[in-house]
């Protein structure tokens, strides 16, 4: 492997970086994506619903 | 799109998986590569010898009685820690241990450096019953290592599973495996000279528990005591370089 | 429970069970001479039993397609059942071992006994035993709810719930006999490894099919935090757990990593599964049942899928916090200690969304000593975070790691968090599994809620006093520059606090056992109830919104 130490700690310094800023920005939008609300809205109602029986 | 692609993750469950694998993994893939190339950054050390048979008997009997639970093996690199206890612990000192027994928890002292610094006989009795030589010890007595004949007919196969996973035994270490830890505990049979031939002149020949003409899990247990932190000699090197 | 599997289901069971049971005579007769024999008795006679189960049901007529329209719930109460054993047996030796340190003679001189041997029998116990049971058995009732679909078949919940307690059992005897690779929480030998990932990849299957089959647009939370369990935990295994076996007729291992690698390897799992196994699989549990307790949703879900992304994408940076000041390179030591501190963000949204939900409720966590454990399970979860990042930093680290703070800490988040919502989910679900209005004695939930908080801060504070005195003891100087204090000086200075936390472990369980015994007598009226000719089968009784919370409970 030619790959070194060196180069996978730079690698891993720098582009691990990048990727957690863009994942946190990712899971923000889709969180607050306006079009969303509604669908979150009745995930967390229906697990108050009756639940007696599987659905159709 | 943002939002229609999620949606298309979240409807197929799959995509979901794989959101959580590629999230998870690839975050602790990125800090682990680095770990495969690590033997570029852990020091040398030419005279670095492997176990003899008999002490990497005596380790798997550490680690079968769970001994890592209340005593580490490492030092370190703390000023209170190196007077205590020596010279901090270097990566290169554990390199042929499969796996490594740094330990998480102190309820007895470290043990990094304990190899030559009590008696045989000091820690066979302190084997037997901790508390006859240090009454406040909390360690639980093993004295059925004293009474249990030690294994030794697979010692071969044990050596060979090493050197599968890196450790540098040779042909005739593992042809010779039994022979060896029987001949490190009697250094008057004929079989102790091939101990200090294969692992070299330094190697501990003695009657580990006392009694010469029986090959015990005390034996074992006391080699590989004997040899803690006694592999190499770096770290002491390392100290004395930098102590200047 | 026989009954309820088609006659395909009959026989593939039967045919399992065989293979089971021949497998273990292969094992027996090839490490005759080796611990590995005692194991393959054991796992033949798993099988045997097994398969004499399901023949001595054989020709019991099958289910009918009504089944169909119903939840397959079987396999949940199974669970419970085993969850609460496991809980007193793992409880048992965690007093037994934390008895030892007081009183080291109790092991009678023998091997078995030793503390070595039975410390991770505890540890197993507890947080395999108990807490894997109780993950599986909540995440199919969660995941059936959730996706409103029935679980897929009725046989691969059984293969899982068993084949994981014929894991567990492996792995508690062969520590008692000496069989251990020595990798904290990842002690058992490579054949129990090889069979957990069989039955991880059915649990895997049964989650991915059921998902597939949802009648819910949208997969609740809770199911994602189940699932991160599920994935995450069965990559750690496999990563940690790659050993060579010195011959396929010897229990014996080695390691394919050694010294600093196998070190960060060991941490990396051993933290990720604090991470995954008893944060996210429990945060799963937290977000159904505590919502459906209160009878009122969750607080913010949005801010629960941002926890999510984030506990998964951090932990994973996390674990090398526990080799600060080691031989592990620094860069690596600070990259654990920075995403170790980052990491209480997403924590505390949790634990804050979850103390959220109960604002406006807080008369019913009151009254409700079942509401109760889930509300000081998230206060725990908050105080262990806080503690964990805290720890995490190499400063505090330096004092603390080594010592009992460590284990303070651990039992804070094992006692005070994963336990208290166990318990609390338990209490919710078994009414809701025998179809009673309520469990048999709510004044016994509340003498357990007792026991278990009174038992947690004894612990807690002993080993935090204990932890903290040891670490300053071994780094304190005289005037002359010398260690003041030798080890043994710090050792007699833990006594008390040694017997101050057997005394808290005592408690809590009792705790279990008052626990063991309200769940006992809450099927047993559940039985009466049925025999005295409600004629319900087993259907289950509609809890919604409102029947959730009983007045006085």
């Amino acid at each position: 492997m030619d790959l070194d130490h060196q180069t996978l700690v730079g690698f891993a310094k720098s582009w691990g970086l990048f990727y957690l800023i863009a994942l946190a920005i990712g899971v923000l939008v889709y969180a607050l994506w306006p079009s969303n609300r509604a669908r979150f809205d009745r995930a967390k109602n229906s697990i108050l619903d009756k639940d007696d029986r599987p659905g159709d | 799109m943002r939002e229609f692609f999620h949606r298309k993750l979240e409807r197929s469950a799959i995509g979901f998986v794989l959101a959580i694998i590629g999230v998870s993994a690839i975050g602790g893939f990125v800090e682990i590569a680095p770990l495969f190339t690590i033997d570029e950054t852990v020091e040398k050390a030419p005279d670095m010898r492997v176990y003899t048979p008999l002490e990497l008997a005596g380790r798997n009997i550490y680690i079968r009685e769970g001994c890592y639970a209340c005593h580490s093996q490492m030092i370190r690199t703390l000023r209170d820690e190196v007077e205590r206890y020596g010279p901090y612990s270097l990566a290169v000192e554990s390199k042929y241990d499969h796996p490594m027994l740094w330990g998480s928890k102190r309820t007895g002292p470290d043990i990094a450096r304990l190899g030559g610094k009590y008696s045989d006989a000091w820690h066979v009795a302190h084997l037997i019953n901790p508390r006859d030589v240090v009454p406040q010890s909390v360690m639980p007595k093993y004295g059925w290592l004293m009474r249990t004949e030690l294994r030794t007919s697979d010692l071969g196969k044990h050596l060979a599973a090493q050197r599968a996973v890196g450790v540098p035994y040779t042909d005739a270490m593992i042809a010779n495996a039994s022979a060896d830890a029987y001949g490190q505990a009697s250094p008057d049979s004929p079989y102790a000279g091939g101990v200090s031939e294969r692992y070299g002149a330094a190697t501990n020949l003695r009657a580990f528990d006392g009694e010469p003409n029986r090959l015990t899990e005390m034996d074992a247990m006391v080699a590989y005591l004997q040899v803690l932190g006694r592999l190499t000699d770096a770290a002491h090197r390392q100290t004395a370089a930098s102590g200047d | 429970m026989v009954a309820a599997l088609t006659l395909a289901e009959r026989q593939s069971a039967i045919a399992i069970s065989a293979l089971v049971a021949m497998c273990g005579l292969a094992m027996a007769i090839a490490g005759s001479d080796d611990l590995l024999g005692a194991h393959g008795v054991i796992v033949l006679i798993f099988g045997l039993g097994c398969s004499a189960l399901v023949m001595s049901r054989y020709f019991a007529p099958e289910p009918s397609e009504e089944r169909l329209t119903r939840y397959y719930d079987d396999p949940i109460r199974v669970g419970i059942i085993l969850s609460l054993g496991w809980a007193v047996v793992g409880m048992f030796f965690g007093v037994w071992v934390a008895a030892l340190l007081a009183w080291p003679d109790l092991t009678f001189d023998a091997p078995w006994a030793s503390f070595g041997r039975l410390r991770p029998v505890h540890t197993s116990g507890v947080i395999f035993g108990f807490g894997g049971n109780a993950l599986i058995a909540t995440s199919f009732h969660v995941l059936q709810r959730t996706t409103r679909a029935r679980l897929p078949d009725q046989l691969s919940p059984w293969f899982v719930l068993l084949g994981y307690n014929l894991f567990c059992a492996v792995a508690a005897s062969g520590y008692l006999m000496g069989v251990t690779q020595s990798k904290e929480y990842a002690e058992p030998e490579w054949y129990a490894d090889i069979w957990l990932v069989v039955v991880w990849v059915v649990y895997f299957l049964i989650y991915l099919r059921t998902l597939q089959r949802r009648k819910e647009p949208h997969i609740y939370v809770a199911n994602w935090y189940y699932m991160a369990f599920i994935l995450v935990v069965a990559v750690l295994h496999i990563v940690n757990n790659l050993a060579v076996p010195i011959s396929f007729g010897q229990a014996k291992s080695y390691s394919l990593f050694s010294g600093v690698q196998d070190a960060m390897t060991q941490w990396w799992y051993g933290h990720n599964a604090v991470a995954f196994f008893l944060t996210a699989g429990f945060l799963g549990m937290m977000y159904y049942y505590l919502p459906k307790r209160a009878g009122r949703p969750i607080f913010s879900y949005r801010l629960s899928i941002i926890s999510f992304w984030g506990i998964t994408f951090m932990y994973m940076w996390a674990g090398s916090h526990h080799l600060h000041y080691t031989a592990l390179p620094q860069w690596v030591q600070t990259l654990g200690m920075t995403f170790s501190v980052v990491l209480l963000v997403p924590s505390w949204a949790s634990a804050g969304n979850a103390l959220a939900t109960l604002n406006g409720a807080w008369d019913k966590v009151r009254d409700d000593a079942t509401l109760r454990f889930m509300m000081v399970a998230a206060v725990f979860y908050g105080i262990s975070t806080f503690e964990g990042s805290f720890m995490a930093i190499r400063a505090v680290n330096s004092l603390s790691h080594y010592t009992d703070w460590t284990v303070g800490h651990v039992h804070a988040g094992a006692l005070g968090w994963v336990a208290m919502i166990t318990f609390g989910s338990l209490y919710a679900l078994v009414p809701w599994m025998w179809n009673v209005e309520r469990m048999y004695s709510p004044r016994l939930i509340e003498v357990h809620f007792w026991l278990a908080l009174a038992g947690t801060i004894i612990y807690v504070f002993a080993m935090w006093n204990s932890g903290i005195i040891q670490g300053l003891m071994w780094r304190t100087y005289n005037d002359s520059g010398t260690l003041a204090y030798s080890f043994l000086d710090s050792l007699v200075a833990m006594h008390p606090y040694y017997i101050a936390r057997t005394v808290g472990g005592l408690l809590f369980l009792l705790g279990a056992l008052v626990a063991c015994y309200n769940v006992w007598m809450t099927i047993r009226s559940a039985h009466a109830r049925l025999a005295a000719g409600a004629g319900e089968g087993d259907r289950p009784v509609p809890h919604g919104a409102g029947a959730a919370l009983q007045p006085g409970e």
